[in-house]
């Protein structure tokens, strides 16, 4: 019962915040410089084209006759025609996210299986040459930029050595037989068409990204796991367990690591919003066909709908993900359940 | 008409390259090279498409490149073999493409073109002078670019189209004008499949532009076989066309890469044949190391220059404006900004006429005893303030240009302040008239200079491109009678000649370089033509 109210409320604290963001991008879009309708009808237009553009565009409206118009559009779920691809805005997203989340999740994914043994071991051989790599790897981590990582690695391992395949995408376009589109995941979608060969091929193309983008999640998961590890290890508890003879192995994981885990779980809701965002630069690099580098894209044109619909996708991503973590932690961690 | 679109490419993207060339400059020794497939083509460029048809409104020069390729015209340039051995498209020669053969009556008014029987659109069916009025009559009803292309040849009301019969297109001008049929080799002048089209058609949207935004409606010697909006496009061969040699590309990719250093890797590794829109100083490096071949051909009809507002203080002054274009650090700006990757349009010596051709070099150099001079006499001897304005889509070539501007006038007591405008503002600025200095470039898809006159000086006129809002009653005329058909060679030589000493006495534009179009593309990349739009066409390419 009481962890269904935690859920309840945990929810109803994610719409105002949802309502916010639709507020503050709609007036943000619209604050900024630059006139989409003369952008759009091109430098040689006359006035009465540009008319007919922003007529087009429902720019001719009164800006909060635009506001509801595009509440009313929003709950069809119309996000508006992107005009800088020439689609609809939800289209795009849709069809762009699948690539997006591969991304980001293969890099925590990486991110966690380096980063967690790596901050434990620094935390159970505090000042030795493994706690010192921790410290270079996560300094090293945190410093460099994804793209100039990214740069590196294609420079080394694609241009180089010529072990890694070409940073073009996920697909090699005149090779590899692109799957039926089942989940937009091409991982899965190739398995599921039985083709592992173009399996392999995207896997391959999914190990520089993968790096370039899980370096930069790897430092706070490994400085994080090893601060909550250092703090739980010299706990009482933890103590009292070695005193009563309990194997080590048993203490790190079963005592040690477990109470760590909360912490943990928080950084990684954290670390994967900051993923979800760090892949617009990665994404740039390696040509991949993320939702990421359209943003970036709709930006730079003034593309009103493509930049509220991508803010939207990712606020709403972010406000399920933070309820995915605290239900996580609520799982893990009875205290929380009965704080309320 | 189109502006430098096409080099389009933020300041990080340049640094991003930068690391990558400072990286590569230590390789020992590239690995053997990948290859794609002969028949195959992979393009890849910064930007792409976003309509598959340059007639939507809001197409961008993407798009154009796509129209180009997937639709015909009536007529097309002929293409000619320089003594280097690049191959150009020649504005003097007018040769069959849809059309086997028109001809031209009552002094150039009415032109009749008998079409190929035997050409189809890509679905199958036949194209008909209906298709082609239909066509025609659509770019100008679009108001935008495509109208303002037509009205170039004089076209500006559709009544001039009629069908002959099924195979014969009529056009029958008010007034000749020499830019008539020129005009139809432009991309806007593409024939589209009508009744297909038609059928997508709505009430709201009786030209269909939505559905041929999205869908294939051409019968050029490629169509489209997929299109990821900002991913990539990938032709297929037409292998009915009829309009032309069958070309020797079964396919070609153009994808989309936004980040010059990986465009550079994967042309140098051969997982890309052609790599365009390269920022000069990576195309200067690569033409350097000789592992690939950069084509560079001088765009037509182009200018690359510094504006300055003559309606406002201080730039009023013609003493001022040449102060500026005295001062300008020419020779640094061709090395720093450009990588040499254009040629100076400064510096010519003794002039006393102008020879009728554009773009013409311009009588100023680096002189600051002589801007100070200037300035002084026009009563700043002590300098002043202002600010410059740059297009931060060009931030590669303008940003250096710029910033080596701010440092020389400092000198001369000139106090400058940068400013970067964003492409979403761009054009609306540039209608505002209200840049003291900006940096900007043109270049006529027609070769006339005449023409460029009419889009960058023309008072009246006064388009989005005269940033110096400037106005002369007596250049205006010279425009307007060399746009004529009024003029006998002699007559018209020496008005271009006179427009040219003009523009170059008063000044409100500075002339800096006439840049290249650069490709860079693999050895055994072959056929390679410039075309006045500056984007490959893949009829020509062929690889070893």
């Amino acid at each position: 019962m009481n962890t269904l109210i935690t859920i309840l409320r945990r929810v109803l604290v994610a719409v105002p915040t949802i309502i916010g963001v639709v507020i503050v991008t709609f007036i943000l879009q619209r604050a900024l410089p630059g006139d989409p309708a003369v952008f759009y009808a091109g430098p040689s237009a006359n006035p009465e084209v540009v008319a007919r553009v922003r007529e087009q565009l429902g720019l001719d409206q009164p800006v909060f006759m635009q506001f509801l118009d595009f509440i009313r559009r929003l709950t069809h779920g119309d996000l508006g025609l992107s005009i800088s691809s020439g689609h609809p805005v939800l289209d795009d997203l849709l069809s762009r996210a699948p690539a997006s989340i591969e991304l980001t999740l293969a890099a925590l994914l990486f991110a966690i299986v380096v980063g967690l043994p790596l901050g434990m071991l620094a935390a159970l051989k505090p000042g030795t040459l493994v706690d010192h790599a921790c410290r270079v790897i996560v300094t090293v981590g945190a410093a460099f930029p994804t793209f100039f990582v990214a740069l590196i690695l294609i420079f080394v391992f694609y241009y180089q050595l010529g072990i890694a395949p070409e940073p073009l995408g996920q697909l090699n376009e005149i090779y590899d037989t692109i799957p039926t589109t089942v989940t937009g995941f091409l991982l899965i979608d190739t398995l599921l068409a039985g083709d592992t060969a173009t399996f392999q091929s995207v896997a391959m193309k999914l190990v520089l990204p993968m790096i370039s983008l899980g370096l930069f999640a790897l430092a706070p998961i490994a400085r994080i796991t090893r601060a909550a590890m250092l703090e739980t290890l010299s706990s009482d508890y933890c103590r009292t367990a070695r005193a009563m003879g309990l194997s080590y192995s048993r203490m790190v994981f079963s005592y040690a690591l477990r109470n760590a885990m909360l912490p943990i779980i928080s950084i990684l809701g954290m670390v994967f919003s900051f993923l979800l965002g760090g892949s617009v630069l990665v994404e740039q690099v390696f040509a991949w066909p993320g939702i990421g580098a359209y943003a970036v894209s709709a930006v730079m044109a003034s593309d009103y709908a493509a930049v509220q619909g991508f803010v939207l996708l990712m606020a709403v991503l972010y406000v399920l993900l933070n309820l995915v973590v605290d239900l996580v932690i609520t799982a893990i961690d009875p205290r929380v359940r009965y704080e309320h | 008409m189109t502006t430098h679109e096409k080099r389009r490419r933020s300041a990080w993207r340049h640094s991003l390259a930068g690391m990558l060339l400072i990286l590569s400059s230590t390789a020992v020794a590239l690995p053997a090279a990948a290859e794609t497939p002969k028949d195959v083509l992979v393009e890849v460029a910064e930007y792409g498409p976003n309509s598959l048809d340059v007639m939507a409104p809001g197409a961008n020069d993407g798009s154009q490149l796509v129209t180009w390729q997937i639709f015909d015209r009536l007529v097309t340039y002929g293409v000619k073999t320089l003594s280097d051995g690049r191959k150009v498209y020649d504005k003097d020669k007018i040769e069959p493409s849809l059309a086997e053969s028109w001809e031209v009556k009552d002094d150039g008014k009415t032109m009749i073109f008998n079409l190929r029987k035997d050409a189809t659109f890509h679905d199958g069916s036949p194209v008909t002078a209906d298709d082609v009025k239909w066509s025609f009559e659509r770019a100008i009803a679009t108001g935008a670019f495509p109208a303002v292309q037509f009205a170039a040849g004089g076209y500006t009301d559709p009544s001039v189209f009629s069908v002959v019969d099924e195979h014969t297109f009529k056009i029958s001008l008010p007034k000749a004008n020499k830019l008539a049929l020129p005009d139809l080799t432009m991309i806007v002048a593409s024939v589209v499949n009508s009744k297909l089209a038609l059928s997508h058609a709505t009430p709201d949207d009786p030209w269909a532009l939505n559905w041929t935004r999205n869908n294939d409606a051409g019968g050029g010697p490629y169509k489209v076989a997929k299109w990821t909006a900002g991913n990539q496009v990938v032709f297929d061969r037409f292998d009915d066309w009829k309009s032309g040699k069958l070309p020797a590309l079964k396919k070609v990719v153009y994808r989309i890469v936004a980040s010059a250093g990986t465009r550079r890797a994967l042309l140098e590794k051969g997982d890309a044949d052609i790599a365009v829109g390269l920022p000069p100083k990576e195309n200067a490096e690569l033409a350097a190391a000789g592992n690939v071949n950069v084509v560079g051909d001088l765009i037509q009809n182009e200018m690359y220059w510094l504006s300055m507002q003559v309606d406002m203080k201080p730039f009023n002054d013609v003493r001022v404006r040449k102060a500026i274009a005295y001062a300008l650090p020419y020779d640094a700006i061709m090395k720093q900004a450009f990588y040499d990757r254009a040629v100076p349009m400064y510096g010519a010596k003794n002039v006393t006429s102008y020879p009728p051709k554009w773009p013409a070099v311009s009588p100023y150099n680096t002189d600051l005893d002589k801007a100070k001079a200037l300035l002084a006499e026009a009563g700043y001897a002590d300098g002043f303030s202002t600010e410059l304005f740059i297009d931060l889509t060009s931030a590669t070539v303008q940003e250096p240009m710029a910033l080596l501007i701010q440092e020389q006038l400092k000198k001369i007591g000139i106090e400058v302040t940068i400013n970067k405008v964003p492409a979403s503002e761009r054009f609306a600025k540039m209608a505002s008239k209200t840049m003291p200095m900006d940096i900007n470039s043109f270049y006529g898809w027609l070769d006339y200079p005449e023409y460029f006159f009419f889009w960058n000086y023309h008072g009246k006129n006064n388009s989005v491109f005269n940033t110096s809002n400037y106005k002369n009653a007596e250049l205006d005329k010279l425009v307007d009678s060399a746009q004529s058909n009024d003029l006998d060679k002699g007559q018209y030589d020496k008005a271009i000649s006179d427009m040219i000493g003009i523009v170059m006495n008063d000044v409100p534009r500075v002339p800096v370089a006439q840049v290249f179009s650069d490709v860079a593309m693999r050895k055994n990349v072959l056929g390679y033509t410039y075309w006045y739009h500056t984007h490959v066409d893949y009829r020509d390419i062929s690889k070893q």
